[in-house]
């Protein structure tokens, strides 16, 4: 760590940046409010699911939310960084209208800085323990707006780099499942001359990023450039393969493979095993967004249908439940009902998603779970029991445990209900390799260090080790194992 | 993108395709299924792997015209493509030296039901098959299935072929007659619903193979949902097949209808 601690001083020191934090006094940036990110009317932008509600901000609205950010001696933002991005150094790249400046210093560190700058909870991370939060009780300098503008200023600007790559090694490695892990793994042995090959089981590469994240948060596009790039590097995208099935590990490597790293995800969906729950028009929200978004069953012309309900409940409170109510909202729901058994302070989904959500015409009930449900003679749900709830004493994640109040159950009528209760490690790979170490919560145990698995040629990563975490920890995990797997690989070439 | 290498038309709604895929056609088992996607606005559907070539790399599809995606699929002709093709999916058929096997397939059920009386055939079993249609031109592979049986009996619904009658008839005078250890049920959810509970008061063991409706096929989304025994399995992960004793056929009929007014709405577009 010190000798990242150190670079990022000498980083400081440079005559740029001392120069730089001269030409405005600290009670100048101090006084200055946040900026507000613009965004589409909230009436206007429930008439369509691919439209981004936020607009991006312009380069003066950049620069001057850059210039609010002190440039600490002890920037502790970049300590509530899972991947340390060094953010004074591209929010100062940014004041110093340095745009380009700003995106290549994300890249050093982050793969995909257009998507984090977009669905990362900085409230959580970065912007939590920036020094304006944590000293000034003031508005956290809006790391993630700027990090989003310089990516998004970099795609634009048509000079978006393609990194250099080292000559080809030869060296044949496999990549399993194409989300936020496997991609930042791919770029970054791709670069050190790697042979690399990205296997996903459906038609479309992505993973969440895809099929889960919708456009109005995450437009298809923005992926699309970053795969373009990958592409264009030498990655290859194989679709429609499943490894462990189609082709187990045995045929892949005598097909010359040397080395795997599994990013599978958590993709199994979790219900709450409650009378009714398999009732027609009661689905997990991996299959709701998965309809939605990678079969587009919203669209006439496209094959795949969805049940656009009149009143949906979704029941969960993380981005999942977001993304599925604020889903239904554009489908035509009249009422769009949030059901969470905790209280609006412990969602778990971000703040800024639970606020557009609201914006929307969201309804949020709270501290209720749902117990029953009721359908109709065809089976079609039409009722919901939900029971009240309290709140108890913290438990193991630190957020107060709900207790159940009895006898206080009541009734909603819906049409369409989303579980959106978590989700589970995708079993295909444990189940297929039986030697792989895994944990009783069907993660894979890898060393944390190294991204190993229990199987030396084999590294994992991303949500299939952590169960349903975030995107920025998955992109860590790639490049982490892409590190370590090239000294594996290196040492072993040696021998 | 896999292509079409042949197909024969066995009726008006029914038809058979083989398809270049060379990994799969190596890698499937009996029981094993595939996920395609016919082109860009089509769904994801499911349908068994009824035969493989490894050697020429090929698998067999047999698809009965239902709604959109059948229809679309069995629109394509020899030289073309399917966009998407992904598996082989699902748990493959347990298949052992059980002793008299009776396999019973109804409609188009029969297509997944062929490779599994092969296997068991292979294994040293007595095989008893009865195929069932409504009627004569839905009857299909019959020469296929007597190839790898001991006796194939056909019925059908109207008697316009083989004996009049349904499935259960031909399964009920066969366990009468003799020793059958271990039963198979291949078909719509209903007729594995009678085969099934025929099969229970005998108390012969039945695995039957579900068609529940499916989006991605890989354990992501639990649109297949299926109550077994009392608890909730994924047909794509955990299943086709399943214990028939142990099976809610009921939800499970009632979840096959769960789309209905959606997938007439897109036919009336279609057509
Ligand atoms: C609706 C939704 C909203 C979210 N919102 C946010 C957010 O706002 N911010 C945030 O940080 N995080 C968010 N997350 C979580 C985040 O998306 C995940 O943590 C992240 O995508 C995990 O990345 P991954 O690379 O591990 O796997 P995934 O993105 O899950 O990708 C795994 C891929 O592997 C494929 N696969 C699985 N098995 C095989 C196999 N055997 N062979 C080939 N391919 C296989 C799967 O099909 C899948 O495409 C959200 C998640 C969801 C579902
Ligand atoms: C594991 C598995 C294996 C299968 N193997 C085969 C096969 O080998 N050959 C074959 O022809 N079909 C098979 N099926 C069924 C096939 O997937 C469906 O017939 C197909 O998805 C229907 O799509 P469609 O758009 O043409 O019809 P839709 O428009 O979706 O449906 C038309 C009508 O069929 C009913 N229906 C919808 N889905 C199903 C279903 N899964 N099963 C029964 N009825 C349904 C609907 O209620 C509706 O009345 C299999 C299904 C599963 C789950
Ligand atoms: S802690 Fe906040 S003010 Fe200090 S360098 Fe980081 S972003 Fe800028
Ligand atoms: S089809 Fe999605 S989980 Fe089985």
């Amino acid at each position: 760590m010190s000798t990242n601690k150190e670079y990022i001083q000498i980083e400081r020191e440079k005559e740029w940046r001392v120069e730089l934090r001269k030409t405005i006094a600290n009670k100048e940036r101090t006084a200055k409010e946040r900026v507000r990110m613009p965004e589409m009317d909230p009436q206007e932008r429930i008439k369509y699911q691919d439209r981004e509600v936020n607009i991006g901000l312009s380069a003066d609205q950049a620069q001057g939310e850059a210039t609010r950010c002190l440039d600490c001696a002890n920037p502790t933002c970049i300590e509530g960084c899972p991947v340390s991005i060094n953010i004074p150094k591209f929010v100062k790249y940014i004041e110093a209208g340095k745009f380009l400046d700003a995106a290549k210093t994300l890249k050093e560190t982050s793969a995909l800085p257009a998507v984090c700058g977009r669905v990362c909870p900085q409230e959580k991370q970065c912007e939590a323990s920036c020094f304006y939060t944590q000293k000034m009780k003031k508005d956290p300098v809006a790391i993630g707006h700027l990090e989003r503008f310089a990516a998004d200023y970099e795609r634009e600007s048509g000079f978006m780099s393609v990194p250099e790559v080292a000559p080809a090694n030869g060296i044949k490695i496999a990549a399993i499942g194409s989300g936020p892990a496997s991609l930042s793994f791919a770029g970054d042995m791709i670069k050190l001359g790697y042979d690399v090959t990205v296997f996903e089981a459906l038609h479309e590469i992505g993973g969440v990023l895809k099929y889960g994240i919708p456009e109005f948060r995450l437009p298809n596009k923005i992926v699309d450039v970053e795969l373009d790039n990958l592409q264009k590097m030498g990655v290859k995208f194989v679709r429609n393969f499943i490894v462990g099935k189609t082709a187990s590990f045995d045929d892949l490597k005598e097909e010359g493979f040397e080395a795997f790293f599994v990013a599978s995800g958590a993709g199994l969906p979790r219900f709450m095993n409650i009378p009714g729950e398999n009732y027609n028009g009661i689905l997990s929200s991996n299959e709701y967004l998965t309809r939605v978004n990678l079969m587009n069953a919203a669209k006439d012309e496209f094959d795949t249908p969805v049940i656009k309900g009149k009143t949906v409940a979704v029941i969960g409170g993380g981005n999942t439940a977001m993304d599925s109510v604020r889903t239904a909202k554009r489908l035509g729901a009249e009422r769009a009902i949030i059901v969470y058994r905790r209280s609006r302070a412990e969602m778990p989904a971000r703040v800024e998603e639970v606020h557009h959500a609201e914006e929307e015409g969201i309804e949020f009930i709270n501290l209720a779970n749902p117990i029953e449900y009721f359908a109709d003679e065809k089976g079609k749900v039409n009722r919901m029991r939900v029971q009240r709830m309290g709140l108890g004493e913290p438990d193991a994640s630190g957020r107060r445990r709900p207790i159940v109040l009895e006898g206080s159950e009541y009734d909603i009528p819906v049409d369409l209900v989303v579980v959106a209760v978590g989700v589970s490690p995708n079993p295909l790979i444990p189940s297929e390799v039986k030697e792989l170490k895994v944990s009783k919560w069907g993660t894979i145990e890898v060393t944390e260090e190294t991204m190993q698995s229990s199987i030396p040629e084999m590294f994992a990563g991303g949500d299939i080790v952590r169960g349903g975490a975030t995107v920025i920890l998955a992109m860590g995990d790639g490049r982490k194992a892409a590190a370590n797997m090239d000294e594996y690989l290196q040492k072993k070439l040696k021998k | 993108m896999n292509q079409i290498v042949e197909k024969v038309l066995f009726s008006e709604k029914v038809a058979k395709f083989v398809v270049d895929a060379p990994r799969i056609a190596k890698s499937r088992k009996p029981g094993h299924f595939v996920i395609l996607r016919v082109d860009e606005k089509g769904e994801r559907i499911p349908l068994t792997i009824a035969g493989a070539d490894p050697v020429k790399g090929t698998i067999v599809l047999v698809v009965q015209k239902m709604g959109v995606s059948s229809a679309k699929l069995f629109e394509l002709e020899v030289g073309d493509s399917i966009l998407d093709l992904v598996g082989p999916l699902g748990k493959a058929t347990h298949i052992h030296q059980a002793g008299t096997v009776l396999a019973c397939g109804g409609g188009v059920g029969v297509a997944p039901m062929l490779p599994i009386v092969e296997g068991f055939k292979k294994a040293g079993n007595r095989v008893i098959s009865i195929i069932a249609a409504r009627n004569k031109d839905l009857i299909i592979l019959e020469d296929e299935i007597r190839q790898w049986s001991d006796e194939t009996i056909v019925m059908t619904d109207d008697g316009s072929y083989g004996t009049k009658g349904l499935v259960t008839a031909g399964a009920e005078m066969i366990i009468q007659r003799e020793k059958v250890n271990e039963c198979i049920a291949i078909g719509p959810a209903v007729m594995m619903k009678f085969t099934s509970l025929l099969t229970k008061k005998y108390e012969i063991p039945t695995q039957a193979s579900l068609n529940a409706i499916m989006v991605d096929g890989t354990g992501m989304c639990g649109a297949c949902r299926v109550s077994v025994g009392g608890n909730t399995y994924f047909t794509c992960i955990d299943g086709p097949e399943f214990d028939a004793h142990q099976i809610d056929f009921d939800e499970l009929i009632m979840r096959l209808g769960g789309y209905s007014n959606e997938e007439k709405l897109a036919y009336e577009r279609y057509v």
